[in-house]
């Protein structure tokens, strides 16, 4: 006599620990095995395009950072970089420095968050690596602070430069954080990265074929986590990143270890530039403009930026007036998700946690 | 004497209060049995549960330390309050039924997950003659009532009638029919290193602990045990990262407060067991061995302070068991629930066989070890378990194959 068994359906989210926000699986199982994957988003939409069509410029800024909340300093630089394009303006040298260095540094918050995720996805009891990764955040975002007042909406890029220079007391503050993150972040990956448990857990699960992930546009770390050097900072370098040398990490076997691997290492990375650009930076103005209102010729544009979950850019549309007529947002996190139910099928549902972590998406960036 | 004994006499403890019942208030030696000996459950008991409550704060302290933060540090000295201000908190929370639930079931559940931890306690010598009962199948008894957890874990799943709860319960019934093997094999070596199932007799047969002459099955009853436990790197019952918090995702005030008790008692008692087994127990140097050997100081060597050191030493091998058990998981992740049954089958149920059966031909040749023998024979059970381990390592992968992206990975830059 054969038992009669049938799949079970399994609502994981949108109130769960580890879905990264209001993110919903509806999961198909077979015992342990998922046969079947949906995403469901939807949860968190604030109607952000719709919201930007209604306010000037200027204003938008603030809106772009409550899209990736983690990330708000790529977020702001890639809209305003849009809006100079549209606008046709020239940023001078110490702004676009600055908000490179802004950029990098959120850079490595937004890493060191996933990575610190990561341990907790696989299991480790109350976050050790979790709290490693909020140390070294918290003296990022202190930085941030001594730069515009805020540390997580930070409203820190102007359409022309930045909001304003940073304080003197701000370089010895990013010197000891510079001396320090290298140490912190072979600490790290010394926990996280040669544990043997982590490395039987992730290696070889989900992995994504690199073809297939260019066919799916993914893109930023989960791309270069398939083999697949690609990096807008390379690509169609914006602000001073032709000017700074740096490597673009990628993985060997596009399964769940390099997609974290490629975050760790590009850390590393972030560390290089932002110490270039302190060598580099020059004294003089960080803004081309105070102006606050913009009125750009009719017309569109659209900067592809390199932001920490892949490519971001803001494609606006101009009629003339002082809003954009459309405000279309290229997010990476809404776009990496386009292959999750390959990722998970025929894998547990252990692996399906750390699936999903090893998109690093945000719930704020994917339903906006 | 009247009554069933069990070996209670030889407890200082019970001497006592017998003493005083039967000689000072002259009544029946059955009555002064039964008070003298529910004397000592109420403190066994209620001692055991404290020890439970504190290792709450403790784990939590500790596990702060190693992530870089203070731990509870307001309620109370050091935090030392914060179980009782938990348990109060849990006691005023609402207690919640689920309407699919089978309630008889659901409520019994952590009645069921406590009692059995408890029990245990009977046949563990907690100091120097000081113990509830000498049971001569006392190794024997330990594993068949420490089993009885897993019930519980079934009772509360099943009865919750929720998903995450149900697939708590479903691994925890597969990784307890895989680890109680490795477990109980663990065990046979100690039972045929000291030639006795009684826990009393294995601790006094230790002149070296069995941590040092049986490595390999103290390895595997570590690893053993802290399955059974539901501990990292094993903990996927409740793993709160994928079924929120497995079978107790329906429990809440004070039933989750006794499931949770349990759990940290749990603990305390396996760090108990595994000190009579591993460490010696109550055994080890103190004040009384420096009387014994400096003339001055001879008053120390009295029945008095040898008790009271027993009992520190006792508590402090629960106390460094619990630290372990605490630092193991600060640092490790989860295995996945296929990955533990395969560690169980082809690595743990070997290594306990080889174990067995190395440990079974030396104790032919050393029919009674004195502790030179031991150590003759812990350098070659070291040896062996330094290969067996590394042996399987090598041969053993728990992980999937990576197979590299092959030539496509190649895909050139736009």
């Amino acid at each position: 006599m054969t038992l009669r068994t049938e799949p079970v359906v399994v609502s994981i989210g949108p109130h769960h620990p580890s879905t990264h926000g209001v993110f919903r699986m509806r999961l198909t199982f077979d015992g342990e095995n998922i046969v079947d994957a949906e995403p469901v988003i939807g949860y968190l939409h604030r109607g952000t395009e719709k919201l930007a069509e209604e306010r000037q410029y200027t204003q938008v800024i603030t809106l772009t950072d409550r899209l990736d909340y983690v990330s708000s300093m790529t977020s702001n630089q890639a809209f305003v970089l849009s809006c100079e394009k549209l606008i046709g303006l020239d940023v001078p040298d110490r702004g676009m420095y600055l908000r490179v260095i802004a950029s990098e540094l959120q850079r490595i918050v937004s890493h060191l968050i996933g990575v610190g995720f990561f341990l907790q996805e696989l299991g480790g009891f109350g976050g050790t690596a979790l709290m490693y990764a909020f140390r070294e955040r918290e003296r990022i975002l202190d930085l941030f602070e001594m730069l515009c007042g805020a540390r997580i909406t930070v409203s820190y890029a102007r359409i022309g430069g930045v909001f304003a220079d940073a304080p003197a007391d701000f370089w010895p503050a990013l010197r000891r954080v510079l001396d320090d993150l290298p140490g912190y972040t072979d600490e790290l990956e010394a926990l996280v990265f040669e544990s043997e448990i982590v490395q039987a857990r992730t290696k070889g699960v989900s992995v994504i074929d690199p073809v297939l992930a260019v066919n799916a546009s993914l893109t930023g770390p989960v791309l270069r986590g398939s083999g697949v050097a690609w990096d807008w900072r390379k690509a169609a370098p914006y602000d001073v990143y032709d000017r700074v040398d740096f490597d673009v990490p990628v993985g060997e076997n596009g399964d769940n270890y390099d997609r974290f691997w490629v975050r760790i290492q590009e850390v590393r990375q972030s560390l290089r530039i932002v110490e270039q650009c302190v060598v580099q930076i020059e004294p003089g103005p960080v803004r081309a403009t105070d102006a606050m209102l913009f009125r750009p010729p009719p017309g569109e544009a659209y900067v592809p930026t390199e932001s920490p979950k892949g490519e971001l850019g803001f494609y606006l549309v101009s009629d003339g007036s002082i809003a954009p007529y459309r405000c279309h947002v290229r997010a990476p996190s809404f776009i990496n998700l386009s292959l999750f139910k390959e990722m998970l099928v025929g894998w547990k549902l252990a692996d399906a946690i750390v699936s999903l972590g090893s998109l690093d998406f945000n719930m704020g960036e994917v339903d906006r | 004497m009247g009554g069933p004994t069990g070996g209670l006499e030889g407890n200082a403890f019970y001497r006592v209060v017998y003493g005083v019942v039967v000689e000072d208030l002259g009544w029946e030696p059955w009555l002064a049995y039964l008070i003298a000996a529910m004397v000592i459950i109420l403190i066994v008991v209620n001692g055991a549960l404290a020890l439970g409550t504190l290792y709450t704060w403790f784990e939590r302290r500790v596990l702060g330390r190693f992530q870089g933060r203070l731990g509870p540090n307001r309620t109370g000295p050091f935090g030392l309050l914060q179980p009782i201000a938990d348990a109060i908190k849990l006691m005023f929370k609402e207690d919640i039924v689920p309407r699919g639930a089978d309630r008889l079931v659901f409520s019994l559940a952590p009645v069921v997950m406590l009692v059995p931890t408890l029990l245990v306690l009977a046949v563990i010598p907690f100091g120097k003659g000081s113990f509830l009962a000498d049971l001569n199948i006392g190794v024997l008894y330990i594993v068949a009532v420490g089993g009885i957890t897993t019930i519980a874990v079934l009772m509360a799943g099943y009865a919750s009638a929720n998903k995450f709860a149900t697939f708590g319960s479903m691994r925890a019934v597969a990784m307890v029919v895989s680890y109680e093997i490795p477990l109980v094999m663990a065990l046979l070596g100690v039972t045929l290193l000291a030639a006795s199932m009684s826990v009393v007799a294995i601790v006094e047969a230790q002149h070296l602990p069995y941590l040092l002459v049986a490595p390999l099955g103290a390895f595997v009853f570590l690893t053993a045990i802290s399955a059974e436990l539901n501990r990292n790197p094993f903990d996927v019952l409740e793993a709160e990262s994928e079924l929120v918090a497995g079978y107790l995702t329906e429990y809440s005030g004070m039933k989750y407060g006794v499931f949770m008790l349990a759990e940290f008692t749990n603990t305390i008692v396996a760090g108990a067991i595994f000190a009579v087994l591993f460490l010696q127990g109550w055994q080890g140097p103190g004040l009384s061995w420096l009387g014994s050997q400096v003339g001055f100081l001879s008053f120390l060597d009295t029945g008095a302070v040898r008790q009271i050191e027993s009992h520190a030493w006792f508590l402090a091998k629960v106390g460094l068991f619990a630290f372990v058990a605490t630092w193991v998981r600060a640092t490790l992740p989860r295995l996945r629930i296929d990955q533990i049954l395969a560690l169980a089958w082809k690595v743990l149920f070997p290594l306990s066989m080889l174990n067995v059966l190395v440990l079974a031909v030396e104790v032919i040749v050393w029919p009674e070890p004195s502790a030179g023998e031991l150590g003759i024979m812990a350098a070659i059970n070291w040896a062996v378990a330094g290969a067996a381990i590394f042996a399987a390592a090598r041969l053993v992968s728990l992980s999937t194959p990576a197979r590299g992206l092959g030539p496509v990975a190649a895909v050139e830059a736009r």
